[in-house]
């Protein structure tokens, strides 16, 4: 019974760092970053009231968020109006337990993971499954309004994202038969001395990248909130903070998503210089800060994609987006399985 | 082995308590100054006729049939996947011929026009 | 009353309740959404059984895919007057049957339940159950596996023809 104590100690105190990062490093930062950046592309100068450079301007948002009248329309489903953002933005949360951050450090013998469960054996298709579980978020919540854009929004984002999920499956099939376990920590591991996967799999990293696009609704796949033609897709009826879920999901599932490329692809926490410059020992906290820092960088660096893409492409048609996911990265998908079989057998 | 599983239990239930606090929060904060008008739906201005609930087309409805279809199918090669080096070559010819029977499927689909959208 | 045996209650109360919901409530939107309370206690038990790779496929396919058509399946089917779908439509005589029908299967399974004699024993397998499935489903099952695709085939095309069919 002491072990179960020590574990619930243990995830409440990592449970709750790990949610400030996310409202820090994703919510925050990514906001602040998204803004910027937009404002430098179109030639603005962008937030630069609040704090130095604007950066307090992402804890303005969510306060004045927070302070906004709530409106639920009559004519919505109040239950499960209500019950939609919660599942979109703990959906969101959720996938974190299995991201590790880290190998470990050596506290009083005790060898803690940088991560809530990232030796999980089945860590990665926890993952999958969570996002396919963050579906009902968006449908429940365009579905509930009884707004024709919201419905129109939410029909066609759940199209979109279960369509993209099989590429993201079959994709993550290569990564899977070149590292030979489910367990985000070992495919970690596996990819130390710079062995990264994505020179074993790089079309395999292609086809999740445009994937999690799309899982992602971000541009140019973020159709199901299509402005010009249907509001705002699936949050058209929410205010307030519930719209602010809406929002903090979005750019928590963009980290999320630049988290696992990083992860299976880019080689996770494993450091971009080695540790034995710095003379770090394995378990020691120069070590674990040093891979914290490799691991954020590498992140940030995909989320600064993610947004120049979007401020850079213009959004697809939902006839091609479509065409796209299912005539042409599905057979793409399934040929890297097939070509990543057929290479590993003949070099075997 | 349980025991593995409890932090991710766990982050489960915080991260839908959190977002249960932050939607009450929203609720009990943001300013109540509701009328009829704000309540009633939004229609880019013109007054909402009907209900949002109506039919729509049924492709949505196929594709949601082939997503999963072709969902089990992937399920099926994840445990080969892990297994592939240990299963070697005739696991991979097994797989492939799992692979190739539902290609066909996805060629008849293809060929039949259920996945155009015009 | 031990951790994993509080944990096997909680998910049979949660399978139960929610599979009450799903049969009792008017609302249908309320049934299929509570179907994936349903869906994810049933997962719960599998964690509980150490079969982890159950556990997420179940996730995945049930909550994923098979609850996301039967959403859309109720959307489709809204009436164009817009009145919700209701499920109270069966009437007293067909309720009638439908209630003796399956009291009469309750009753046989909690006799067989508690005539047989169970043998209780360790779980015998231990460790990544995904590869352990990945070993037998392509050695020792490899023709129920192919038998699978053939019918995940024969999906497909229904699929594509009840929807096309012009």
């Amino acid at each position: 019974m002491s072990e179960f104590l020590w574990v619930i100690i243990e995830s409440t105190i990592k449970a709750v760092i790990i949610l400030t990062l996310i409202m820090l490093v994703y919510g925050a930062l990514g906001v602040y970053l998204e803004r910027k950046i937009s404002a430098w592309i179109q030639n603005r100068i962008g937030p630069n009231r609040v704090g130095p450079f604007g950066l307090l301007q992402p804890f303005a948002d969510v306060l004045k968020l927070f302070l906004k009248e709530d409106l639920v329309p009559t004519a919505a489903n109040p239950t499960f109006h209500r019950l939609a953002p919660i599942i979109t933005l703990g959906v969101a949360v959720a996938v974190y337990a299995v991201i590790p951050f880290g190998d470990y450090v050596t506290i009083a013998g005790r060898n803690i993971q940088l991560g809530l469960a990232p030796n999980a054996n089945i860590a990665i298709l926890f993952v999958l499954a969570m996002t396919s579980v963050g579906v009902y978020g968006i449908t429940l919540g365009g579905w509930s309004s009884n707004n024709k854009y919201s419905l129109l929004g939410a029909l066609r984002s759940t199209a979109q994202m279960i369509s993209y999920e099989l590429s993201m499956g079959l994709a993550l099939v290569g990564v899977l038969m070149v590292a030979g376990t489910l367990s985000i920590n070992q495919i970690v591991i596996q990819q130390s001395n710079y062995h990264w996967n994505i020179i074993y799999q790089p079309l395999g990293f292609i086809l999740f990248l445009v994937a999690a696009f799309a899982e992602t609704n971000r541009a140019p796949f973020d159709l199901p909130e299509a402005e010009p033609e249907l509001v705002g897709g699936y949050n058209t009826e929410y205010s307030g903070m519930k719209f602010g879920m809406f929002f903090l999901a979005e750019y928590a599932n963009m980290g999320t998503s630049s988290a696992i490329m990083v992860l299976l692809y880019f080689g996770g926490w494993q450091t971009l210089v080695p540790g034995g410059w710095f003379g770090f020992e394995p378990g020691s906290i120069g070590l674990a800060l040093l891979q914290f820092v490799s691991f954020f960088i590498k992140i940030e660096i995909m989320v600064l994609f993610f947004i120049w893409v979007r401020w850079s492409v213009p959004r697809f048609r939902y006839d091609q987006l479509m065409n796209l996911g299912w005539k042409v990265l599905l057979p793409l998908a399934i040929a890297n399985v097939a070509g990543t079989g057929i290479v590993s057998l003949l070099l075997k | 082995m349980t025991l593995e599983y409890i932090p991710l239990v766990f982050m489960l239930v915080f991260g839908f308590g959190i977002a249960t606090v932050f939607m009450y929060l929203s609720e009990i904060l943001g300013a109540k100054r509701s009328t009829k008008e704000k309540n009633t739906t939004y229609e880019s201005g013109m007054t909402p006729f009907k209900t949002a609930r109506d039919r729509f087309s049924v492709k949505f409805y196929l594709v949601a049939m082939l997503f999963l279809v072709f969902d089990i199918e992937i399920v099926f090669m994840y445990p080969w996947a892990v297994q592939f080096k240990q299963l070697g070559s005739t696991g991979f010819i097994a797989m492939m011929l799992f692979i190739v029977l539902l290609l066909s499927g996805y060629i008849y689909v293809i060929k039949k026009g259920a996945l155009k959208w015009d | 009353m031990d951790l994993v045996g509080l944990a096997f209650y909680f998910l049979a109360a949660l399978i139960v309740i929610s599979a009450a919901i799903v049969v009792f409530s008017k609302n249908i939107m309320y049934s299929a959404f509570s179907l994936m309370f349903t869906f994810f206690g049933v997962a719960g038990l599998y964690v509980l059984l150490n079969a982890d790779f159950l556990a997420v496929t179940q996730i995945m396919v049930y909550i994923g895919g098979i609850l996301v058509l039967i959403i859309f399946g109720v959307m489709l089917t809204t009436r164009i007057t817009g009145v919700d779908v209701k499920s109270n439509s069966l009437g007293k005589i067909q309720v009638g049957i439908a209630g003796l029908l399956s009291t009469i299967i309750a009753i046989s399974l909690i006799v067989v339940f508690s005539s047989t004699k169970w043998f209780l024993s360790e779980p015998k397998v231990s460790g990544d159950s995904t590869k352990l499935i990945g070993n037998e489903l392509l050695t020792n099952y490899l023709l129920a596996f192919e038998a699978a695709s053939v019918l995940l085939l024969i999906a497909i095309i229904g699929a594509a023809f009840i929807a096309r069919r012009k």
